[in-house]
């Protein structure tokens, strides 16, 4: 009998309606803050600990069952489908907000300077106004931060770079000694990935101090800051969520977990982080670069 | 069958609560989805009967124009997201795996999440009507600046789009997974019946776009609360820009909502007709048509925002173009018909009805989608009219279709046909006259989301709020046919229609609770269409 005429259905499981009720409490948590709440942040981090625990909880149960060999090729398969259609569905956020960067830079930011049938709009709302790309004064100077420079791309932006792609590099060779069946290799490839995936975060995370501080580059900066930080900001989230999760493949490949044939979750995470670096490669040009 | 699931012991139904807070069956997740979008139809429902309680006559009655413009803007989120869209995955739940000879869902446990995150997310949305500054009222469309002038209730409003946005990426992805990886050997892409691909078709659009809405809310977010300029020109940035990118999202939505229907109504228009369906082949490329085009055809929702000509011509001609595989459709379903040996139980009905009544709400989408009438149309209660026949007498028929068609399959019992055709003409007609008027007063300019209106539009809104509370009211005998099938009635067979074609009727009705276990062996005759 081929493998894909045993099914495999799991048992009920109590953590879909335990992860609901936790997203549930953080988004109350979230909302909460917004409004200025005065117990928003226990709630916030209540929600962020049920989350946190419910990943806990659900993978604990799904490598278990992955260990004790109840999966079979077409639960393998399922598992595939689900995580590439996952990293599509992020493509796709990732899109409205490069959609809005290409739409500042394309019409609103030209139509404002008076381009085309801008014109009127120009004359009555602010005449003063000189569209630019950086934007470093916006249409109206008085309510937002005005950046005294931006970020340039060949600085350390490039050195990130330089470091995601490196990173895309040794998970792959981490790949191969996986698939060789060289384990201190794996261990040793896949901790470089973790290094550099957390080093890139950290040279983030001075940048937007450098930002911040020195440059007068904020998320208030106008549609620049607006754009570039919430690209590159979700855009750091996804790396360091990606980070973490290499770090708990690494801490598996350590306990000897996966085969050299079976181990989808090493491949998931890879696919995941070729996609942030995917992304980055996007931001380098479009946002840093052109 | 049922004999063969209960010698796999770990395999037996479980019982009480946790029967259905935890499971991981297709069936079950099925019916709690349903049962909710039926609750949601009736909150939803009654929205609408407030809505149509103040426009029953001209000046103010009975609620404040803040509230009635919750009561607008709610009552669009609870139908589109609350009853329309569970109902279809619930649909989806039920009859995919019977379908295609699947034991259950590809992912059995993040589709227990899909449902549950549901009514968590309306609860939060439902709590924002009693907060500071009164609930979301600014259009279901969100547009800034106005959503911006919300009060306590605006994060609440942006997390509840967020967590259903969950909720829908998920139950999308399994569905894929479903259709790509668990059909029996033998049921090839092309054997599929065409409401599995319609529901397969529809999960891509999903996946595709919402996750721009949730990030076009996320800019709403940080625009309200961090200071960014998304959709403000003072820092560059532009209010239409956040039209651009909710209409990138909306439009495929439009057809998330109908494309479902179309893959009932192929399913149900050949069993009564006693034919197979006329052009299957072209209904798939059809539907997948349809699907590519409603990417590139967002800003006809925005003809009247400001626009460059060049845009707003290709945006009317795309337009256009999607009457094409959608007139394909129309064909195909009365080539069905043609000299079919031909019953009128209830799902034929409500099937038939949907192909004439969705065809009128299609004719007034190309009337909208012209771009220089639509000037005169935009924000009217044409529109209003417009996208309620496509939305009411068209995906909420064809779910009405479906539920009388596999409630035999669900209950183990024939519903009470006799009711069911009451149900059907009370719902047609009072639909009817209350939709129909509509187009009237929108071409006369009566202006939608307005709680007040000019006396000459007097008559017809009192038509039209009499045809709301005749549709709302005969829902109610909805609920109670389909109570009483549930408690028993005429047992069915498992081939519950005498023409009906699909794995879904070999299994006994009621459908056992684990189905599939081993895959089906296939005959030819299974996989006619």
């Amino acid at each position: 009998m081929a493998a894909k005429d045993i099914y495999y259905i799991p048992e009920g499981s109590k953590w879909p309606i335990f992860g609901s009720f936790a997203l549930f409490v953080l988004f109350i948590g979230g909302a909460l803050l917004m409004n200025g709440n005065a117990n928003a942040n226990v709630v916030l981090y209540i929600g962020i600990a049920l989350v946190a625990y419910m990943f806990v909880g659900w993978f604990n149960d799904v490598i278990g069952e992955s260990r004790t060999g109840k999966y079979n090729g077409q639960v393998d398969v399922s598992f595939r489908m689900g995580m590439g259609w996952f990293i599509f569905s992020e493509v796709m956020f990732f899109a409205a907000f490069f959609g809005a960067l290409y739409y500042a830079r394309m019409f609103s930011i030209p139509w404002l300077g008076g381009l085309g049938s801008g014109t009127a709009t120009h004359e009555f709302l602010w005449s003063a106004f000189e569209a630019a790309w950086p934007l470093s004064v916006t249409p109206d100077p008085t309510n937002y931060d005005q950046p005294k420079d931006v970020i340039p791309a060949f600085g350390v932006p490039a050195i990130n770079t330089l470091i995601l792609l490196t990173s895309g590099v040794t998970v792959t060779f981490a790949h191969w000694a996986l698939k060789n069946n060289k384990r201190s290799s794996l261990n040793l490839w896949l901790a470089a990935t973790v290094l550099l995936g957390f080093i890139f975060v950290y040279f983030q995370a001075e940048e937007y101090a450098h930002a911040y501080g020195d440059l007068n580059l904020k998320l208030s900066s106008g549609i620049y800051g607006s754009t570039f930080f919430m690209l590159t900001g979700f855009h750091g989230f996804h790396v360091t969520m990606g980070a973490i999760m290499l770090l708990v493949i690494l801490l598996r490949t350590i306990k000897g977990h996966f085969s050299k044939k079976d181990h989808f979750a090493f491949e998931a995470v890879a696919w995941y982080w070729h996609f942030v670096d995917v992304v980055w490669l996007g931001l380098f040009i479009f946002v840093y670069w052109i | 069958m049922s004999t063969v699931a209960h010698e796999h012991d770990h395999h037996h139904a479980p019982t009480g609560l946790k029967r259905w807070i935890f499971s991981t069956n297709h069936k079950d997740i099925g019916t709690l989805y349903l049962i909710f979008s039926l609750m949601m139809f009736f909150i939803g429902g009654a929205m609408a009967m407030i809505i149509r309680a103040e426009l029953f006559q001209p000046g103010l009655q009975f609620v404040d124009p803040q509230f009635y413009n919750s009561m607008v803007t709610v009552h669009a989120l609870i139908m589109i997201f609350g009853a329309v869209m569970p109902a279809g995955v619930g649909l989806a739940n039920w009859m995919i795996p019977l379908m295609i000879g699947a034991p259950d869902m590809a992912l059995p446990r993040m589709n227990n999440m899909s449902f549950w995150i549901l009514p968590f997310g309306f609860a939060l949305l439902i709590s924002t009507l009693f907060m500071n500054g009164g609930g979301p009222a600014g259009g279901w469309t969100m547009y800034p600046p106005l959503v911006l002038q919300l009060g306590d209730a605006f994060p609440f409003l942006i997390f509840t789009v967020h967590i259903l946005g969950v909720s829908s990426i998920m139950g999308a992805i399994n569905i894929i997974a479903t259709v790509f990886n668990m059909r029996a050997p033998g049921m090839t892409l092309m054997k599929m019946p065409l409401f599995v691909w319609t529901w397969v078709i529809t999960a891509f659009l999903l996946i595709a776009s919402l996750p721009v809405l949730a990030g076009a809310v996320t800019m709403l977010l940080t625009d309200k609360y961090f200071g960014t300029s998304f959709f403000n020109a003072a820092g560059g940035g532009d209010p239409v820009l956040f039209q651009h990118i909710f209409w990138f999202f909306g439009h495929p939505e439009v057809y998330i909502l109908a494309l479902p229907a179309f893959g009932i109504v192929s399913t149900i228009i050949p069993t009564f007709a006693r034919k197979p369906l006329f052009g299957y082949a072209s209904m798939v490329y059809a539907t997948a048509s349809i699907a590519i085009l409603s990417f590139f055809v967002w800003a006809h929702h925005m003809f009247t925002v400001g626009m460059p000509i060049k845009g707003e011509l290709f945006f009317m001609y795309a337009t256009m173009l999607i009457a094409v595989p959608t007139g394909v459709k129309v064909f195909n379903w009365m080539a069905t018909m043609w000299k079919g040996a031909m019953t009128f139980e209830a799902p034929m009905l409500f099937s038939i009805a949907f192909v004439i009544l969705f065809t009128i709400g299609g004719f007034s989408g190309l009337m909208l989608g012209i771009t220089p009438v639509d000037f005169q149309y935009h924000d009217t209660y044409f529109v209003v009219a417009h996208f309620h026949y496509v939305l009411l007498t068209g995906a909420v028929f064809s779910l009405m279709a479906a539920a009388y068609y596999w409630l035999p399959k669900w209950t183990g019992y024939m519903y009470d046909e006799k009711l069911a055709k009451i149900h059907f003409w009370l719902s047609t007609i009072a639909a009817n006259v209350l939709f129909f008027p509509q187009h009237f007063l929108g071409l006369a300019g009566m202006p939608r989301r307005i709680p007040d209106y000019n006396i000459v539009f007097a008559d017809f809104n009192m038509i039209s709020s009499i045809g709301g509370f005749a549709y709302g009211i005969s829902q109610l005998l909805f609920v109670y046919i389909v109570i009483k099938c549930a408690l028993g009635g005429k047992k069915a067979k498992a081939q519950a229609w005498e023409g009906a074609k699909g794995l879904e009727w070999t299994v006994p009705s009621p459908a056992p609770f684990h189905t599939f276990e081993t895959p089906p062996k296939l005959t030819k005759s299974m996989l006619e269409n």
